[in-house]
């Protein structure tokens, strides 16, 4: 098995399998995200919120995701340090002009790092405050779930609060968009790299990842936008 | 005095293969471990007996002037590869194949060695195919065939137009295999310099190794030349810029007999020369003439406008185009064989009716052929080479007639060897293009990659080992010993002359100037007064080359000019010896047309009473002529008679 | 009739593989348009050595587009600014009046540079050696009709096999990886029905020497598949990833 991951190829695979890990994540929390849109004064998005910070599955989940942004980190890392030294040490004087290739694929480890900085943030501004430090705005409230009257923390006020500085929005954007175009070479990349693709698949993929990478981008990037202008309250 | 003795075998001809394998001399594996073979050459013939070698348990050394084995000009090869497999169920056989061979060669082969290539062709096929070459397959899964010229029936296996390169790779494979279980020693840009005799024995050879400009030695129980044609002479040719004669060459100086040398085969459908820097003319497969109409203008200012740029081919009507093969041949039309189509160009040409920007073009036409079938039909068959046409010449040729001319493709003429491939000097062997056995005066399309396959795979590996059972006791020589240091000295003295001449001209304008004369005067159509003078000609470029060609830079590391140099030296005296046995050959036939031999109607005559042998060119020393030989050949089975296209 | 341009080349020049490299500039005159970059190049080796000086070293041989000899990194793309042809196939057409052409050697760990614009690339044969092949020895083979092959798969295999390593794949590669080069050869193997009896070992063995020669990890950008001469899909990349996975769960 060491011999399959210390390969080209297993080290692939290894972003390969931890990508589409964070994908899957990535879906939960854009649907869990979609809920600060409902305008209701942020029941829903607490419900959901409770549900995720409760549910034992998620418990299990959490260790393993931040295992897959590590793995996904380092070895993207490790991947391009070893991809410069097998490029020689002299660079092409008359520059790179080959018609057709992406600026994603090319950048994917400059996307990452952004992508990587706005995560800093994001965990510093929520996941750290729910988390470990606690936050003034996260005070209980009660909504009902399933009928039953519970007491949740109140993220939505914490996030609404958030959303209200205009250098957060910008960044998120930024950072969203950052992702999108990571994905955008990031998603079919990892099925060709499990070696499901193929002359067909390769078209199918690529237009499936784009529009993947864009609901993910404008998605996430929206919901900031349209909390900072149109959910503040007065 | 050397003796030819071709060694064929005694029997009826088709048994007389498996009588030789019956009664042949074999090494049992112990002792094929103490034995060295050294071969020269990883083109398909290389290449495959040195995988094959590998595999029975010699130790070889394979040696290649390219970065990789997978480079030599085998690769290509577009057409395809013959076998009588008769798959197509059209009453093809070994015997068929062993005819059309013969026949096509016109009558210069010996009948035992081609009957033996078609009995092998089989074998080939089925090895290719399990090697993996991708060969076309019908939708049945089966192997599909095509026909080809000179034949009546389909035979010829192909792998796209890309048959050369496929085998190639197989056969490259193959020794990559015996390379990776260290049967096979690899030696890459390394280019053999001399070959070394002992007690009148071939042991070893003397190999300049390019990178580092240094000599090497190398022992070896027996040495195999599979080095290629020598078409290069001519300095425009098909084949590819390194192909070169040099190895043959340093054979026939250590007096291994040089056969037919002025056996070179024209083919007819070559991008025409466009200017006198182009470096290498472009073939286009020969099937483009199952489609293509051939013709030149029949008003000679109409040719004159077309050359001067005032009109273009598709303003000339109908009436006014010289289809001069439908007219000359009405029977096989645009189909003629090679040698007779090309013929009829330059006859065109040198009329005064040909096109181009040179004069020296004919149109190949798809009009009729677009119209009649459609153009994606004509997409499908030709596209790539229609692009490839494209790529060169900067025209559609869908919409403008293509222009062609015939160019240097293939050297029949090579190192005498005898029913086993060894050359008259023992323990020297040569096969595939290297040789002269199996082509006769004229090669048939698609027999080429055959040949070599056959002699790599399935004849050397045989015939080897019955010369080698009688050195099984000959231990491996050092290569200190004086015949490696006196042949190393040789080689080096010779590099050092040419880099100590330091005239005022480079390599290849010396070799553009020999080109041009093996062009006019032993190129396609040859006479007594022409070949006369091409001797002088030859013999003044040889003095100009040795006093006053430039080399820049030195002998040690890498120095392209001083290989291109060695090389030339050699070509032009290949060039004289063209040219002696061309002047010597009083008859036509094949690929070697003399004016004075032919018939009313201006096809070639042959003149079987006097010229039915395989002329054997022995070296004598350097300012002597060469000793002709003779091996008559015997026509037991095919009655030899005149070829007829009309 | 003739086009003819007058150019300048910023040609790289190394004497050695060790020895410090650096770019020389020439201007050729009167260069016909019709004239491939190959010839252009002999051109200037002429003047080169008509002036004393050393001509360039640079990899070609059949000059049709398939021995896969001739290398060059023209312009900012291998094989030059043309499509699907390699550099002997490139005509000076493509360039203009006055332009100035940069001409350098592949760039890569794994091609090493001989002299000039000459690279090593004897690394593809060392993947080759390991198990780029179908084990079987001369005779004793079946009927080459016995096995009735798809053709499809008999096509399909034929389009891998077309590689003609030259490296370009590597030299356009952002992370030198020869991955295209070693997928072409598992994949025309694998394909067919006798290659599949050892595709696992080929894949593995074939993997293994790649990683050890030094190329990089491929991150599927697919610039070598664009620059690629023979056209060799990055489909094959697929499938040398799911040969070579697939190998190793059977570990």
């Amino acid at each position: 098995m060491s011999s399959t991951l210390g390969s080209s190829i297993g080290k692939k695979l290894l972003m390969s399998i931890s990508g589409l890990f964070l994908i899957l994540f990535l879906v939960v929390h854009l649907t869990v995200n979609s809920f600060l849109l409902v305008p209701d004064g942020g029941d829903l998005f607490n419900a959901g919120a409770h549900f995720m910070a409760t549910n034992p599955a998620v418990r299990v989940i959490e260790p393993l995701l931040a295992l897959g942004f590590i793995i996904h980190i380092l070895y993207g890392v490790k991947l391009t340090l070893e991809n410069r030294r097998a490029r020689g040490p002299e660079r092409y004087a008359s520059g790179k002009k080959t018609q057709g290739v992406s600026w994603a694929s090319q950048n994917m480890l400059v996307l990452g790092i952004t992508v990587a900085a706005f995560l800093v943030l994001h965990i510093a501004n929520f996941w750290v405050k729910m988390k470990i430090t606690g936050d003034p705005r996260l005070e209980h409230t009660t909504i009902e779930i399933g009928g039953v009257p519970t007491q949740v923390e109140n993220a939505y006020a914490l996030v609404n609060t958030t959303f209200s500085y205009l250098w957060i929005v910008v960044v998120y954007v930024i950072g969203a968009v950052g992702l999108a175009i990571h994905l955008s070479h990031g998603f079919w990349s990892a099925f060709q790299t499990i070696g499901f693709s193929n002359q067909l698949w390769r078209k199918r993929l690529t237009i499936l990842g784009n529009i993947f990478a864009w609901i993910i981008g404008v998605g996430f990037s929206s919901i900031a936008i349209l909390q900072y202008l149109f959910y503040q309250p007065n | 005095m050397v003796k030819l003795d071709a060694k064929i075998p005694e029997g009826p001809l088709a048994q007389k293969w498996d009588n030789y394998k019956a009664n042949q001399k074999l090494v049992n594996p112990a002792n094929k471990r103490k034995l060295d073979i050294i071969v020269v050459g990883t083109g398909l013939a290389g290449a495959s007996a040195a995988a094959s070698f590998g595999e029975m348990g010699f130790n070889v050394k394979v040696f290649t002037i390219q970065d990789s084995p997978r480079r030599a000009h085998s690769i290509a090869a577009q057409g395809g590869i013959n076998a009588a497999k008769n798959y197509p169920n059209d009453g093809d056989s070994v015997y068929r194949l062993f005819y059309d061979t013969v026949k096509g060669g016109d009558y210069r082969a010996r009948e035992a060695n081609v009957y033996r290539l078609a009995q092998v062709s089989n074998s080939i096929i089925d090895q290719c195919v399990a090697q993996g070459v991708p060969f076309a397959r019908e939708y049945g899964g089966l192997l599909d065939n095509r026909s080809f010229g000179g034949a009546q029936v389909s035979r010829t296996f192909y792998a796209k137009g890309q048959t050369g390169q496929q085998l190639l790779l197989g056969a490259y494979q193959a020794l990559m295999r015996q390379v990776h279980q260290g049967s096979v020693e690899l030696h890459t840009r390394t280019e053999l310099v001399e070959i070394v005799i002992v007690d009148g024995k071939a042991r070893g050879i003397i190999a300049r190794n390019l990178v580092t400009g240094k000599l090497e030695r190398y022992f070896g129980h027996a040495v195999v030349l599979a080095t290629g044609g020598y078409g290069n002479t001519f300095f425009l040719s098909t084949n590819a810029m390194g192909s070169n004669g040099s190895a043959a060459w340093r054979a026939y100086k250590k007096g291994a007999m040089f056969a037919n040398p002025c056996f070179a085969q024209i083919h007819p459908t070559c991008i025409p020369v466009h200017g006198k820097f182009q470096s290498k003319l472009t073939l286009m497969s020969e099937s483009l003439r199952n489609d293509g109409r051939i013709w030149v203008p029949k008003k000679k200012e109409d040719a004159e406008a077309i050359r001067a740029g005032k009109l273009r081919p598709v303003d000339i009507p109908e009436e006014d185009r010289d289809y001069y093969l439908e007219r000359r041949y009405p029977a096989f039309g645009n189909l003629v064989p090679r040698d007779v189509a090309s013929r009829a160009a330059k006859e065109r040409c040198d009329a005064g009716y040909g096109v181009g920007a040179t004069g020296l073009a004919v149109y190949l036409d798809f009009k009729s052929a677009i119209e009649r079938l459609g153009r994606d039909a004509i997409e499908a068959r030709y596209g790539n080479l229609f692009q490839m046409y494209e790529k060169i010449v900067d025209e559609n040729p869908y919409e403008t007639p293509m222009m062609i001319y015939p160019a240097i493709h293939y050297t029949m003429g090579g190192l005498w060897v005898d029913y086993e491939l060894q050359t008259t000097v023992p323990g020297l062997f040569a096969a595939g293009e290297a040789n002269f056995s199996d082509h006769g005066a004229n090669r048939l399309g698609a027999s080429a990659l055959m040949q070599g396959l056959a002699d790599g795979y399935f004849i050397l590996p045989y015939t080897i080992q019955n010369y080698l059972a009688d050195d099984i006791s000959t231990p491996r020589m050092s290569t200190n010993e004086k015949e490696f240091e006196e042949a190393e000295k040789a080689a080096k003295e010779r590099l050092d002359k040419i880099m100590s001449i330091q005239g005022k001209r480079s390599v290849d304008s010396i070799h553009k100037e020999l080109g041009l004369v093996m062009w006019d005067f032993v190129g396609m159509s040859r006479n007594k007064e022409g070949l006369q003078q091409a001797i002088e000609k030859i013999r003044s470029i040889k003095k100009e080359f040795w006093s006053n060609v430039r080399i820049p830079g030195s002998s040690e590391g890498m120095n392209v000019e001083l290989e291109k140099a060695s090389r030339l030296a050699d070509f032009i005296e290949i060039g004289e010896l063209m040219a002696i046995d061309a002047l010597h050959r009083e008859e036509s036939c094949g690929g070697h047309f003399r004016e004075e031999y032919q018939t009313e109607d201006g096809e070639a005559l042959r003149q079987d009473d006097k010229f039915s042998y395989s002329a054997c060119w022995l070296y004598k020393g350097e300012d002597q002529d060469p000793e002709l030989h003779k091996e008559e050949l015997k026509f037991e089975v095919v009655k030899p008679v005149q070829r007829n296209y009309k | 009739m003739e086009k003819t341009i007058n150019i300048k080349l910023r040609v790289w020049r190394q004497a050695g593989p060790k020895a410090k490299g650096r770019f020389e500039t020439y201007e050729l005159k009167n260069i016909s348009t019709d004239s491939s970059f190959l010839e252009m190049m002999d051109i200037l080796n002429e003047q080169l050595i008509s002036e004393g000086k050393e001509p360039v070293a640079f990899d070609h041989d059949c000059r049709e587009g398939i021995c896969g000899m001739c290398s060059l990194y023209i312009n900012g793309r291998p094989h030059g600014p043309d499509d699907r042809v390699t550099t002997c196939q490139l005509h000076m057409r493509k360039f203009k009046d006055g332009e100035t052409i940069t001409v350098e050697p592949w760039r890569s760990a794994g091609f090493p540079i001989i002299k000039d614009l000459i690279v090593d690339r004897s690394a593809f044969d060392k993947i080759i050696a390991a198990g780029g092949y179908i084990s079987v020895s001369t005779g004793g083979v079946p009927d080459a009709n016995a096995i009735p092959i798809p053709k499809e798969a008999a096509d399909e295999a034929m389009d891998a096999a077309s590689c003609i390593g030259c490296g370009a794949c590597v030299a356009a590669c952002k992370n030198g990886s020869a991955m295209l080069f070693v997928s072409a050869k598992v994949s025309h193997l694998a394909l067919l029905p006798q290659g599949r009896v050892e595709a696992a070992r080929r894949a593995r063995n074939m993997v293994a020497k790649m990683d050890e020669l030094g190329f990089g990890n491929c991150t599927n950008t697919g610039a070598c598949e664009v620059e690629c001469p023979k056209g060799i899909s990055l489909a094959n990349i697929a499938r040398l990833n799911r040969e070579f996975l697939k190998a190793k769960l059977k570990e």
